[in-house]
């Protein structure tokens, strides 16, 4: 199944705030429910525009501000398959590895709302199908793969009994 | 090879000489969750199938984000934290102790050279202690609760140098707003952020905190201070560890350097919706102003609440004027009281709410109306952040906050002449 680009319209230094309200994440501990909260003090309704395995996409320094993991939580329980960001803020990274959300850092000034996209991790590679171009990735660090693997780092903890081959 | 700060720190506690860029496991001396968190830390706690907490002295819940609890979700959350922790027998601060980055150094939790974890984004404030401490989310916390470990990725460092004397009426909250300002939200990303230079050390250790609680506002991983007799006093007074400072070696390697000098530094103002949409005062004056809230992880320390009760004494806040005061902790709002700044604060028309982070959350104590402009000693100012998307903040030292209060739009501090004060005046 195809998969596409979900862009809001503001690119840069998107916060935790915004990813889910302060107001919703005292209120809502359902993981679904959170999910059709995320973005909406910037566009309302932007959830329902995710189809499973979309990509949201945006520029510079994703994810600052607040510590909540909520954000990681509920953009994976929206359906987004990766965040694809020009960079990101470290609380957030953590985070959304941790939770076994896969974030790719790369170029993204040419990719354009609904693009068609396909990830490759293995080659480092994300493939705007709609442009025919690829964007080389940079590469997911080994412990975050590791993480991502065993579908975040608890999971990654309880199979290893602990962080063994994490260094 | 030379070593930063940070490199020192995640070098003692992972056993093995740590550089920029190396991964490493390190050992937690500290780590702690507030109520926005915790429920996540005890989820993921739980979900690792460990049956004891690491550590039991080495762990609080501290009630601050929203408490008391402003509906029945909050309530449930507050619940389970207890419950979690007379469990584990570990420490819960509840409601009316006070903000965590207050609570944490203050009981002594915090000594030079530490690492520290909190699941909380400005947990970057004890860097002011010299301690390397940051912020993680809960599932990361909930490893280093349960391992008393966690991984670490060793940050670059920037040295970030403050040179000057401050003028009468500009604080280190407009010395950090001019900084982020200049440098932007993600200049320091994943790095370690030292502050040095003669008006850092000039500061007391509280309004220290203030310039390191507000690093990761730039993206910094921490906000290192050296120790310096303040320091080390500031540590003795409230804890009983050992102190063992920690400096740079002398030809460290620093990926950034940026001086300031802060002579002629105007008050600072971070517009709406953005912290580093800084301006000099002068280009925001006059903009109507409804409500003024003082305090927070930020700026709710007593040094902070005396600053704005000078202006503040015997005089009333502008008409339709909502003032907020939250002290940081239960100590500082009772040496408030004993001080006469309570009264001070109520006189003047001012709602004074007990100890926590107020209306900072945007959960309860002061959520503003649609098209409200608020006037705040905290440290976000994005849209919504006080509990409205059609609102908007403004961001301030104390002293602009309380001379906002009075005139009902935003004021210079300046105009207030001989009452403005600082510690040591």
């Amino acid at each position: 199944m195809a998969s596409f680009a979900r862009r809001l319209k503001i690119s840069n230094d998107i916060n935790t705030d915004y990813i889910i309200s302060g107001r919703y994440k005292f209120k809502i501990q359902d993981h679904k429910e959170l999910a059709k909260h995320i973005f909406e003090d910037l566009e309302e309704g932007f959830y329902k525009r995710i189809k499973p395995g979309d990509f949201l996409v945006a520029g510079d320094n994703f994810g600052c501000g607040s510590s909540r993991e909520q954000a990681p939580v509920a953009l994976k329980a929206s359906g987004i398959s990766a965040v694809v960001a020009r960079s990101y803020a470290r609380i957030f990274y953590r985070n959304a590895f941790n939770v076994g959300l896969c974030l790719v850092e790369c170029e993204t000034n040419y990719i354009d709302d609904q693009d068609e996209l396909e990830l490759d991790l293995d080659k480092n590679m994300l493939v705007n199908v709609s442009k025919g171009v690829n964007v080389e990735i940079k590469p997911v660090p080994e412990v975050m793969r590791k993480f991502l693997e065993a579908g975040g780092v608890i999971d990654y903890f309880k199979a290893h009994g602990g962080f063994g081959g994490v260094t | 090879m030379a070593q930063t700060i940070a490199e020192k720190i995640l070098s003692t506690h992972s056993g093995r000489k740590a550089y920029a860029g190396d991964i490493v496991m390190a050992d937690v001396d500290f780590c702690f969750g507030q109520d926005g968190t915790s429920g996540m830390i005890i989820d993921s706690f739980r979900r690792m199938g460990v049956e004891n907490v690491f550590k039991r002295d080495n762990f609080c819940m501290v009630i601050d984000h929203s408490a008391p609890s402003p509906n029945i979700g909050v309530s449930a959350i507050h619940d389970k934290i207890r419950s979690f922790a007379a469990e584990h027998g570990v420490r819960v601060f509840d409601v009316g102790c006070g903000v965590c980055h207050q609570l944490i150094p203050e009981y002594g939790y915090v000594s030079c050279g530490d690492l520290v974890l909190g699941a909380d984004s400005h947990t970057c404030t004890y860097g002011a202690l010299n301690a390397l401490s940051t912020g993680v989310g809960s599932t990361d916390l909930a490893v280093a609760l349960a391992s008393g470990k966690n991984w670490f990725k060793v940050p670059e460092s920037a040295m970030v140098r403050v040179e000057g004397s401050l003028p009468k009426g500009v604080y280190s909250k407009d010395v950090i707003l001019h900084i982020i300002g200049d440098v932007g939200a993600d200049w320091a990303n994943y790095i370690s952020v030292e502050f040095t230079g003669s008006a850092v050390t000039a500061l007391s250790v509280e309004a220290r905190m203030t310039i390191s609680n507000m690093a990761v506002e730039m993206g910094a991983k921490c906000g290192l201070m050296k120790a310096d007799r303040k320091t080390t006093d500031w540590i003795k007074k409230h804890s009983t560890r050992d102190i063992r400072p920690v400096s740079p070696d002398e030809d460290a390697r620093y990926l950034y350097e940026k001086e300031y000098d802060v002579s002629d530094l105007a008050p600072q103002v971070a517009c709406p919706d953005t912290v580093d949409n800084v301006c000099d005062i002068d280009e925001v004056e006059g903009i109507p102003i409804d409500e003024v809230s003082i305090g927070t992880c930020t700026n709710g320390r007593l040094e902070d609440l005396e600053i704005a009760a000078r202006i503040l004494k015997g005089k009333k806040v502008a008409k339709g004027m909502k003032l907020i005061v939250t002290p940081a902790s239960k100590k500082i709002y009772l040496d408030a009281l004993k001080a006469g700044l309570i009264e001070i604060f109520v006189d003047s028309g001012a709602v004074v709410n007990n100890p926590g982070c107020g209306p900072c959350v945007g959960t309860h104590q002061g959520v503003l109306a649609d098209g409200e402009a608020a006037f705040s000693t905290a440290n976000r100012n994005f849209k919504g952040r006080m509990g409205n998307p059609n609102s908007s903040i403004y961001l301030g030292s104390p002293a602009t906050a309380a001379a906002t209060a009075l005139e009902g739009k935003i004021s210079d501090p300046r105009a207030h002449g001989r009452r403005l004060w600082r510690p040591g005046d």
